[in-house]
């Protein structure tokens, strides 16, 4: 049997894995369509576009349905008080993800002009909106979230939507969406040829810039800005049961959430790869490098989401207004039981998964031209 | 307390949503398993036809699919949203099978769903087959997952309250799925799903034979259909008998309340056919019984009572009372009193605490409550009579329906006719709604006979929605509603257009309206020369 509090680590890690899976490949799906109607000047070019993901995105977004899931089996506090307290927010992601699976499909089964421009602004609007909103809410986590536990741990907000949208937040949304966008730049570059994928390069390098700006201004902010981070009063019984009541929490003494990055250097190695990615994909853009580009916005997007995992460690749901009810992953989290479980049906199946995952992309790899396109005009999207 | 507008609303949007999900979802997985079977001819005798069979359902499949996911994408975080309370008392459980499903199914569909519609050129003939045949996986082991967690909120085995983090927890992992209850709805509901993929392709089929269009497509398509729907609505009727005796066992409540069964019957109990349930008299007006049928269903024998409604309020007020003791033993628990007897006595009356939580309708203090407050408490134990008892109905009434349906076309198919009777092309052809009509009415019963628990007997449904405000839920309901309107409307819209199109939408030259464009095309260049 494995000690509680190493499945409580493990399953901080493997929601991590989940979340950097989702923003991986279902990042270049969002980035790849919210630069879709800008870098594509015609229809050929936009279902170019579009086709690269065709067969892929449906896949891909299963990294977030399924971290949804893994956050309500391993997080079950978290995922009832994030998704209840931030209800406007997350109904916007979801009208925005409507969009896409209807957009894919339905788009070309019509051969009308303003039918398809709607689609192509929809799948725009599916890509650029959720980004824009994941990042917010990571930016609302350094803040604190308006929320308090009561004795029956029931949560209660008491915040609204609009206070979301805060300058810091929106930065941090920012890094989000230029990010995925270099995401989504580079891999169009990878996957298209001609003008789309010169186009394509010009809005990977821009978008590269705003994310090093961006990610560089969030974090002197987060230093500079008298933003506070939470410690966690000691002794603290990392193995003990899962009640998030019955701990002390430290408002003071971990100035704009660094602590975690002076006790254990190494983990500067992710704002490191953060930043060393935007770079690549900002050399890698200037000089028409596809894969080089997209080395470079695989490693800004694993480094930009260990940089705010690794500074908000151990909490998860940092509570404004009254911080003892923060939700950690030592108490927010299953029953050893259920922890268990899950490790061995993840510990079997995300292998599984990468494995033919993998083999869908190398058997639908190549590069889309808008020749292929005219000619199976009838079986693409 | 929440105030009970909001706990109405979020249970009309989660009704809303999950109805809407429940139109696409059964056709997935009915659909999924024929396309796997029409390949499979394919590839086995080498006939086009079938592989164009396959690409052309497959593109009807495709509209459907895209709206099963998108209205999908809701249920996976309405738990979260909109019944944050639950998800906290018994995400332990509950998240469990979601993730799994996750992580087993919906990745192994999704990511195969693309090669299904692009790998066509890049496949071998048996890697396609292989990519289609694991999508029907993937969507019949997704039914599963979900309806072991569903099953679970029904007959809620393995699991265990820990006062400690003031919430329920898993004690056996392999109790939750061999729930006996999720193992019948799980067969019971995919079958209901293989009906539905059935009796599509046969109305649609019929359509082509009475137009006279694409004769050949037209009567394969109706052949698979109407043996594969055979088997499977047999299936759905013997594993609906198989869930009446689950709920006899286990669901007493639900089953009282289909029957409209107010006082108990001396053994064996009647069958109510038909009558007017009189929830406030509490009794069945104009009642007609099949003798014996009841007994036998539900206990499988003739010596077994069914226990009444009004037998059923007498026990659960004994329960009510004895949760009451459990509420005030959780208290001083919760307020750090940790006596071995006071641990004993709250272990022996734990089993209870959910019938004490009912209370919290009507009061915070549960250990003070009212006897007018109990009583009705007690009155809530039971959902909505009537409309149980006529959903009930109306599920089985399609369902043999259906039955009677398949038996003819299976029939006519043998003695290949059916395009001769155009009475049974149009029977078949009416017969598309039917379907619906038994799956959303089977959900009510499964659903709304739960009622007032959202876990049976461990979690009242008012306790479990989310802190949420009234004028939140409104937004979000119309925003819902007429969001998922628009789409249907556009999905309806393609589906017909494809659907009267037929095979014709392949492009490949074969098919009926593109055989009259370039006859009409030839005429034209006779005419000219």
């Amino acid at each position: 049997m494995i000690e509680y509090e190493l499945l409580k680590i493990i399953w901080w890690v493997l929601v991590g894995v989940l979340l950097i899976g989702f923003a991986l490949t279902d990042g270049f799906d969002m980035g790849s369509m919210a630069l879709m109607p800008f870098v594509g000047k015609n229809d050929e070019e936009r279902r170019a576009a579009i086709n690269t993901i065709a067969p892929h995105w449906e896949g891909n977004q299963v990294w977030f349905v399924t971290a949804g899931g893994a956050l309500f089996a391993a997080w079950p506090m978290v995922y009832a008080t994030a998704f209840s307290g931030m209800y406007w927010a997350l109904l916007l992601v979801l009208f925005a993800l409507f969009l896409r699976p209807v957009g894919f499909d339905y788009r070309s089964k019509l051969n009308n002009t303003q039918w398809r421009t709607s689609w192509d602004w929809g799948l725009c609007i599916g890509g650029a909106v959720p980004a824009l909103v994941f990042g917010v809410a990571f930016g609302n986590m350094f803040l604190g979230i308006p929320f308090t536990l009561d004795e029956t741990v029931r949560s209660t907000y008491t915040g609204s939507f609009f206070a979301l949208l805060n300058p810091f937040a929106l930065v941090c949304g920012l890094v989000s969406l230029s990010m995925l966008c270099a995401h989504g730049g580079a891999w169009l570059m990878l996957r298209t040829d001609g003008d789309l994928r010169n186009r394509s390069a010009k809005a990977t390098q821009l978008m590269g810039i705003i994310f090093l700006v961006c990610f560089l201004g969030a974090g002197a902010w987060l230093y500079f800005g008298n933003i506070e981070g939470y410690t966690l009063a000691q002794p603290f019984n990392t193995n003990g049961v899962a009640n998030p009541l019955a701990k002390e929490v430290l408002t003071t003494g971990n100035h704009g959430w660094m602590n975690n990055y002076s006790t254990y250097p190494i983990t500067m190695l992710a704002p490191i790869s953060a930043i060393l990615g935007g770079l690549l994909i900002v050399l890698g853009a200037g000089q028409n490098k596809a894969g080089l580009s997209f080395m470079g916005s695989t490693l800004a997007v694993t480094g930009a989401i260990l940089t705010a995992g690794f500074a908000l460690f151990p909490f998860l749901l940092p509570s404004s207004i009254n911080p003892t009810a923060s939700l950690t992953m030592w108490d927010a989290v299953s029953s050893k039981n259920t922890l268990t479980v899950m490790t061995v049906v993840a510990g079997i199946f995300v292998p599984l998964i990468l494995c033919y995952t993998t083999w869908c992309y190398y058997k639908m790899w190549g590069v889309i031209t808008n020749k292929h396109i005219q000619e199976n005009t009838h079986t693409l999207y | 307390m929440i105030s009970e507008s909001v706990v109405d609303l979020s249970r009309f949007q989660f009704a809303m949503t999950a109805m809407y999900h429940f139109i696409f979802v059964p056709l997935t997985l009915g659909l999924a398993f024929l396309l796997a079977i029409m390949e499979t001819t394919y590839v086995i005798s080498g006939k086009e036809i079938y592989r164009d069979m396959t690409k052309f359902w497959g593109k009807l499949f495709g509209i459907n699919f895209a709206l099963g996911v998108t209205t999908g994408l809701t249920m996976e975080f309405q738990f979260g949203t909109n019944w944050a309370y639950y998800s906290h008392y018994v995400g332990d459980i509950f998240g469990a099978p979601l993730a799994i499903e996750g992580l087993m199914a919906f990745f192994l569909e999704s990511t195969f769903i693309g090669l299904f519609f692009f790998g066509w050129d890049r496949l071998s003939k048996v890697q396609h087959l292989g990519v289609t045949w694991l999508v029907a996986l993937g969507s019949n082991l997704s039914a599963l997952w979900i309806l072991v967690a569903n099953g679970w909120m029904q007959n809620p085995v393995g699991s265990e309250f820990n006062f400690e983090t003031m919430r329920m927890e898993l004690v056996d992992f392999g109790a939750l799925i061999f729930n006996p209850v999720a193992q019948v709805k799980f067969v019971h509901t995919v079958s209901a799903g293989y009906v539905t993929g059935a009796i599509f392709v046969l109305a649609i089929s019929s359509y082509y034979m009475l137009k006279k269009q694409d004769l050949p497509f037209a009567r394969r398509s109706f052949a698979i259909a109407a043996i594969f729907g055979l088997a499977s609505t047999l299936s759905v009727i013997l594993l609906g008998d198989e869930s009446g005796y689950e709920l006899g066992d286990v669901q007493k409540t639900k089953l009282a309340a289909i029957e409209s069964e107010w006082e108990t019957h001396p053994a064996p109990a009647p069958f109510t056919l038909f009558g007017i349930p009189n929830q406030e008299e509490q009794r069945t007006d104009y009642a007609i019984k099949i003798p014996y049928a009841m007994g036998i269903i539900a206990t499988r024998s003739l010596d077994k009572e069914v226990t009444g409604l009004n037998d059923l309020m007498v026990q659960h007020e004994v329960r009510i009372r004895n949760g009451m003791v459990a509420y005030s033993e959780l208290e001083q628990l919760r307020a750090g009193d940790r006596s071995p007897e006071l641990m004993a006595s709250f272990k022996e009356n734990q089993k209870d605490l959910g019938y004490g939580l009912l209370l919290k309708k009507y009061t915070d203090k549960v250990t003070d409550a009212s006897e007018n407050q109990i009583k009705a408490a007690t009155k809530d134990t039971i959902p909505n009579v009537t409309a149980l008892f006529f959903s009930f109905r109306a599920m089985v009434a399609s369902g043999f329906l259906m039955l009677l349906l398949f038996i003819l076309a299976t029939y006519a198919v043998a003695k290949r006719n059916a395009e001769n009777k155009p009475w049974l092309l149009k029977f078949a052809l009416f017969a598309l709604p039917l379907p619906w009509i038994a799956l959303q009415t089977g959900w009510y019963v499964a659903e709304g006979g739960r009622q007032p628990w959202t876990i049976a007997e461990v979690l009242p449904t008012h306790l479990s929605a989310s802190s949420l405000s009234t004028g939140d839920v409104w937004g979000s309901i119309i925003a819902l509603a007429a969001f998922y309107t628009v789409l249907l409307i556009i999905e309806m819209y393609l589906m017909i257009k494809f659907s009267r199109l037929g095979p014709s939408s392949l492009h490949t030259g074969k098919y009926h309206f593109e055989k009259l464009e370039a006859a009409q095309q030839e005429k034209v260049e006779g005419a000219q020369s």
